[in-house]
């Protein structure tokens, strides 16, 4: 069960996030971008599916739920707040265009040290997802980390917004490196994916002049175990309405 | 044994022909053979069992090509088809045919450049020098890294002006 967890943790980050970017679908501040953003979405929720599928065949193989077949579906539609397990920082507003690319650059520099560390899993389901999302995240690094320079080093007001997106962000990205009790002991070792991730941070902020955090603060955490932030109702009442409404519709 | 052998390799090559007529949704001048994602073809007298792997993770043609693959084998006669999704070793272009590439540049579509060549994931890495499929000038820009669909980026050519897709490198 804790391995269904961790897997589960990994689908509802990804998804919460996609649903979050989604917001921006046509609303982006160039068109080009516009379909940048919708492009990365469109990619969390394929690497969500993967996770979802395989979470789904896991949870049926268990035999656990007599009567009751998990899809990908029921995972992402039928679950309530309290057992979604993504981290916090995915599942905060949207904020303006410089909250969305700082947000999408920590999340995926995280993305890019966990998933080459799945790549060795013993689980080989789980490293050939991450195999696949490896080659998309590093588009969204690229992307992402240009966007945060680009902000930090332009304007006097595009650097304001990057700096307010830092101080707003920062204290939900020490979630990411906490273990939950599903992550114990399953290979994974989060200090280092830390060490890494806070370097490539520093590179960043330091193109983009901008000063990096303080390490050591305090750090908002609850997410992985299913205490969210207010935002996150909101979000789940939107993406699942029209299956808790007319339960098994489909196309 | 022998001709049990033979005969299994002869149905599988009229599968893999059926296939070769099966075209991508989202650029039909493909076939889903050019793109290689069809990775494995396996027969035997109960099953016919086609692997395919996703380009991108969330590229939604693929639950319409396993739809289709599924529809032109019971229109060919076949039951108990099963299609089976990998995902690793995860898809690349390199993987895409050499007339699938002339067929996309026919179409108007840059084909993708070999990938050892420019994959760099560098920040503010030169962009790929992308010849243009109209005129064939590589004097052209990057626009976005995104475009209409999860495997494209837009690209401009200076020369010509005109604005073209290209099939990027992955």
């Amino acid at each position: 069960m804790q391995h269904i967890n961790f897997i589960l943790s990994l689908a509802d980050s990804n998804l919460i996030l996609s649903q979050r970017n989604a917001e921006w679908c046509g609303h982006g501040p160039v068109l080009e971008q516009d379909i940048a953003i919708t492009n990365i979405t469109l990619d969390l929720l394929g690497q969500a599916r993967n996770f979802y599928q395989y979470a789904a065949r896991l949870i049926n193989e268990t035999g656990n739920m007599p009567g009751h077949i998990a899809t990908e579906d029921s995972l992402a539609y039928r679950r309530t707040e309290r057992e979604f397990k993504n981290i916090l920082l995915c599942e905060l507003p949207k904020g303006d265009w410089a909250q969305t690319v700082l947000r999408q650059y920590f999340y995926s520099a995280f993305c890019k040290g966990l998933y080459f560390q799945l790549l060795q899993s013993q689980d080989q389901s789980l490293a050939a997802i991450a195999e696949k999302s490896l080659k998309e995240v590093n588009y969204h690094v690229r992307w992402s980390g240009e966007w945060v320079i680009r902000l930090g080093d332009g304007t006097a007001e595009s650097k304001q917004r990057i700096k307010q997106a830092l101080q707003f962000l920062w204290p939900y990205t020490g979630e990411m490196f906490m273990p939950a009790d599903f992550e114990n002991n399953n290979g994974i070792d989060l200090a280092s994916i830390k060490k890494q991730w806070l370097l490539d941070v520093q590179t960043i902020l330091e193109e983009a002049t901008l000063q990096m955090p303080a390490e050591h603060i305090f750090m908002q955490s609850g997410g992985k175990s299913g205490t969210h932030t207010e935002h996150m109702g909101y979000i789940l009442a939107e993406m699942q309405y029209l299956q808790r409404m007319y339960p098994d519709a489909n196309w | 044994m022998q001709k049990q052998t033979l005969d299994i390799k002869q149905e599988e090559k009229k599968v893999w022909d059926i296939l070769g007529h099966i075209t991508d949704p989202e650029v039909p001048v493909l076939t889903i053979l050019d793109l290689g994602i069809v990775r494995a073809v396996h027969y035997d007298a109960n099953t016919i069992e086609i692997v395919i792997t996703p380009t991108y993770s969330g590229c939604p043609a693929m639950d319409m090509i396993a739809a289709n693959i599924r529809m032109e084998l019971l229109a060919a006669g076949y039951q108990n088809i099963q299609i089976t999704h990998v995902l690793s070793p995860a898809w690349t272009t390199d993987w895409m045919s050499e007339s699938g590439k002339e067929k996309l540049k026919a179409y108007g579509i840059a084909p993708p450049n070999a990938r050892q060549q420019v994959c760099n994931n560098d920040l503010f890495a030169p962009h790929e020098a992308v010849q243009c499929p109209l005129c064939n000038s590589y004097h052209t820009h990057r626009v976005s890294e995104f475009g209409s669909t999860a495997c494209k980026a837009l690209y401009q050519c200076d020369a010509c002006k005109e604005p073209f897709d290209y099939f990027k490198c992955h």
